[in-house]
């Protein structure tokens, strides 16, 4: 297991390289005057002049890629226009935010996903399973901010049950920092009205953002369940006299697990790419309204900032879910 | 004859006029039309046939196990211990699996779960056995972890303790078939069906298995229910055969008789077809032919399109007649070319 | 002389004769396919919106509401007998707007898939059919591509190149190609083990015949299949970019870069961003259940 975690951990050093020359080639080689586009659209040529030699653009590529990636190491992640601060404070500030955002919306998408996958593959072909197949066609469907727009329109505005948008209300003092997580620090601190409305405030973005992953978690979880089901182990456990429930809860569960713990990876990017959308459209402080507010005013530095710290998060939690999928295949873990 | 003497007790299990068939896209596949034999208590039957007869089938109806759509009974009873087992329903059913009926299967590579230890996988079906008994007399998980040892001790697993740590991917095919034994006779059931037990198997790990199953026989008890297309199998381990073809039961013999006095033209084609020492190689010819379609099934006999006796009479159901004490036919031609073979 | 002729076409098997493999394969798909309520379903959107596209002007109410017009008398309206769903902040019809927006949105999707895949199938069959180092190379930088989410890249992109349509289409491509390489690339390795290839190789066919001959032609179904599906992922990545402002910029009727205008008139005047998503949501509808219609057919190990 050891040499197994080892593995996955220099590979993943590996794409994280890859992923800095994707952003370095982004920033240092498309543009027609890199130096112009870090500098920002109001710098004189002066300043334009600085830049040059402060990235080191005035060198050959690969010396221009040993200098950004010396930058990046030491923190000096550039300067933001709009928000006239530095980029690796930004970052700091907004990035737990999005990361308290996805963590909850994706466990909301298992904690409902899983189950419904379940329940769709045993009763498969009742109407149960009719009405989960149109939830999940639906749900992958329909745009992620439209979605959004279209809850906070019935269920804040109409309702009044929640919130428009915001992670908290203006007037609350925040829990002092921690973890930089809102919600745990609050708890932490036994500010249990704050979690509250922490919480209150989290459902609804959280809600628009799980859907699509959560249609693709019922999806692969039924298909895998029900290959599941026909296999020989299950035969045998149901001619030894084990439980139906345990059958299909434990036996079964636990190998369809695999498989959609992989998609659960895959889908997670995919609620990276959407907490852009549904932190614009629930004004939630995240990094996803950070990189779309400089990608609009064309502040370049803050969007490379904010692409290859949430490239980052993405590839730690495939990371992860390889060790966890290690952990649950004795044979996976064994290959290696 | 080692067995016990027929009709002389009350059978345990005992298949009376049994039918069933599965909707298919293509229509009602007739499987199982009209089975009935008995097995006594500590008796060892064998139920022979080429693949697609029918064996795997019924053994899976006593257990319950087939799924229903697609399959559906169409009339009989399976009476284990006098009790219907097509209508006990699923409670009742789950209970009776394990503790008084247990089975084995054809390939151990893939009936064992593989991503649960051998351990888990054992202790499990031996907690989920005692929901059947009152309270006071169940075990506990630690009771049931030695209870598992036991059983791999049983089965001659080396090193039992160890192997509780194991996936089923680090056991061999042979040690694994003995963990699903180990597994199926940890609720000392009265019968135990084995369902192609050693198909899958090295021809040297074949005859261990059997030899395995034979002695715990004696040790436990059991009556068996070994289906097989191999006559091998059936003569080194079982008192009975029942043959099926297409989905009946053609003959029914005590083992001895079965080999010497063949009665039905296909059991003969079947012995013909088994190698013997000092029979030239020429002679392996097998049954021409292959089995009919069970969707629309001949009318009379249903071997008659590829026997080679087979006349106007054989389209009318053949009669059922008893040649001796312990055997059946049903065949137009029972007697003629009978002890062609020996 | 007329009628040795006569015979020998008489003997010559007939265009149904000669495919009749093919036609019975066809029949199936067909008969497949027509079973299956859904992908018809499916089908019927993914028509529906292609005929719109292509009728569009012709049939909606205001065609001069898509270019800038404006009519400030009637802007905000409700959806009515003239304004079917109500018409926007400088009295545009929203109708007008949305159906002039599937042919927008179509050759948003058509170009972003068409792009992705004339990278990436290339890119996959080099790397599955040439192997070694070149697949390496090939399939490690797939894998950091695919490592980013899609539209963070994007919009990384979009924002060193500027907002706009063009840039915006740009953008999902390079994000897109990625998918195209893995799966052509596990199927080639595939086929380059499968018998008749090897027999192909062993009697001398030339690479480029083998490629083209049986290896391309056996992966069009998976690739159809993906396209389909990609279809409606490209549409919602596009809205996607438009809502943010960093695609399509209005008055330019695409969906998304409308409903960005409309939310800033929710609640009251919901009728401007609820349309353009619904229509958004039936037409990704429409090639998702297409695209599993078609893998039901074209892909065997998936049918249930």
């Amino acid at each position: 297991m050891l040499r197994f975690t080892l593995k996955r951990a220099v590979l993943m050093v590996f794409m994280l390289l890859g992923l800095l020359a994707i952003t370095f080639t982004i920033s240092h080689i498309a543009p027609s005057d890199p130096a112009a586009l870090a500098a920002g659209p109001d710098a004189n040529v002066e300043m334009i002049e600085r830049y040059r030699v402060e990235y080191g653009l005035d060198r050959p590529v690969y010396e221009q890629f040993v200098v950004y990636l010396g930058r990046l190491l030491t923190g000096n992640w550039g300067k933001s226009i709009h928000t006239t601060r530095m980029v690796w404070d930004d970052l700091l500030a907004y990035f737990p935010n999005t990361v308290e955002l996805v963590l909850f919306s994706i466990l909301i998408a298992i904690a409902i996903g899983v189950p419904l996958g379940v329940i769709a593959a045993v009763y498969q072909n009742r109407p149960v399973d009719h009405m989960i197949r149109i939830l999940t066609v639906t749900g992958v469907a329909m745009p992620m901010f439209w979605l959004g727009l279209m809850a906070q329109l019935y269920f804040a505005l109409y309702l009044e049950w929640f919130p428009l948008g915001g992670r908290i209300e203006m007037m609350t003092d925040p829990p002092r920092d921690i973890t930089h997580l809102l919600m745990v620090d609050a708890l932490l601190q036994g500010q249990f009205s704050t979690f509250v409305e922490a919480l209150h405030h989290i459902v609804l973005p959280a809600v628009a953002l799980c859907f699509p992953a959560l249609a693709s978690i019922i999806r692969v979880n039924r298909a895998e369940m029900l290959e599941t089901l026909n296999q020989d182990y299950i035969v045998n456990a149901r001619a030894q006299g084990l439980s139906t429930f345990r059958i299909v809860a434990v036996y079964a569960l636990k190998n369809a697990m695999l498989p959609t713990m992989a998609i659960i990876g895959l889908r997670f990017g995919w609620m990276l790419g959407g907490t852009v959308l549904v932190e614009t459209v629930f004004d939630w402080p995240g990094i996803g309204l950070y990189a779309v507010q400089a990608a609009i005013s064309s502040d370049f530095e803050p969007i490379m900032g904010a692409t290859i710290v949430l490239g980052f998060f993405f590839m730690m939690t495939n990371f992860l879910i390889d060790i966890i999928y290690g952990v649950l295949d004795p044979r996976v873990r064994d290959q290696v | 004859m080692n067995g016990p003497p027929m009709n002389s007790v009350d059978p345990l299990l005992s298949v009376r006029d049994f039918r069933l068939e599965f909707d298919t896209f293509d229509g009602v596949y007739q499987a199982i039309d009209g089975v009935s034999f008995d097995v006594a208590p500590g008796e060892s039957i064998g139920i022979v046939g080429e693949t697609g007869c029918g064996k795997s089938v019924t053994a899976r109806s006593i257990m319950g196990l087939l799924p229903s759509p697609p399959a559906r009974v169409r009339g009989g009873q399976i009476l284990f211990d006098g009790e219907d087992m097509l209508t006990v329903g699923e409670e009742r059913l789950r209970q009776i699996r394990g503790n008084d009926i247990a089975m084995i299967f054809q390939d151990p590579m893939t009936y064992l779960n593989p991503v649960f230890t051998i351990g888990t996988q054992l202790v499990d079906v031996i907690l989920a056995q005692q929901r059947a008994k009152p309270r006071a007399e169940r075990m506990t998980r630690r009771d049931a972890r030695d209870h598992a040892v036991e059983m791999l001790r049983k089965v001659n697993l080396p090193n039992p303790e160890r192997q509780l740590e194991n996936y089923p991917y680090q056991l061999s095919g042979g040690m694994r078939q003995r963990v699903l034994i180990a597994m199926a006779l940890s609720g000392r059931p009265k019968l135990l069906i084995a369902d192609e037990p050693t198909t899958a198997l090295d021809v040297t790990i074949q005859a261990q298995i059997l030899d395995l199953i034979d002695e715990l026989r004696a040790d436990f008890g059991l009556s068996v229910v070994m289906i097989t297309h191999d006559l091998g199998v059936v003569a080194s381990v079982c008192d009975r055969v029942v043959v099926m073809y297409a989905g009946q039961i053609v003959e029914d013999a005590s083992v001895a008789r079965l080999f010497d006095h063949p009665a039905h033209p296909y059991t003969r084609g079947l012995l013909a077809s088994v190698p013997h020492p000092g029979r030239p190689a020429t002679s392996l010819s097998g049954i021409p032919g292959s089995l009919p379609n069970l969707l629309d099934p001949p009318s009379g006999c249903r071997f008659h399109g590829r026997c080679a006796l087979a006349g106007d009479d054989c389209l009318q159901p053949p009669p059922n007649t008893v040649l001796a004490e312990r055997h059946k036919v049903a065949c137009w031609r029972a007697m003629e070319g009978a002890g062609a073979v020996d | 002389m007329a009628e040795s002729i006569r015979s020998d076409t008489a003997a010559l098997p007939g265009f149904a004769e000669r495919h009749a493999g093919t036609i019975r394969m066809a029949r199936l798909y067909v008969r497949t396919f027509a079973r299956n309520g859904s992908a018809m379903l499916g089908l019927a959107v993914v028509v529906l919106f292609l005929v719109t596209a292509a009728i569009g002007p012709w049939i909606v109410p205001f065609p001069e509401d898509a270019t800038g017009a404006i009519h400030l008398d009637q802007k905000l309206q409700p959806p009515d007998a003239t304004h079917w769903f109500g018409t926007d902040e400088v009295g545009n019809d929203v109708f007008t707007r949305v159906v002039l927006g599937t042919r927008v949105t179509l050759q948003i999707a058509c170009i972003v898939t068409g792009v992705a895949m004339l990278i990436g199938v290339p890119l996959g069959m080099i790397a599955g059919f040439v192997g070694g180092r070149v697949q390496e190379v090939i399939m490690r930088i797939t894998d950091v591509f695919l490592s980013v989410p899609g539209l963070i890249l994007a919009i990384a992109i979009v924002g060193a190149l500027g907002p706009g349509i063009v840039n915006a289409m740009l953008a999902l491509s390079l994000v897109w190609w990625p998918g195209y390489v893995r799966l052509v690339q596990a199927k080639t390795l595939s086929l380059k083990n499968e018998i008749y290839v090897q027999a192909a190789r062993s009697m001398g066919a030339s690479k480029l015949r083998i490629v083209f001959v049986h290896i391309l032609p056996n992966c069009t179904s998976p690739i159809i299949v993906k396209a389909s599906m990609d279809m409606g992922m490209a549409i919602l990545g596009a809205a996607s970019l438009g809502f943010l402002g960093l695609g399509a910029q209005p008055p330019f009727p695409e969906w998304g870069a409308m409903i960005s205008i409309a939310r800033t008139y929710l609640p009251d005047w919901w009728w401007y961003s609820f349309f353009p998503g619904v229509a958004i949501s039936i037409t990704v509808l429409g090639f998702n259940l297409l695209g599993d219609g078609l893998r039901d057919i074209l892909d065997p190990k998936h049918r249930e």
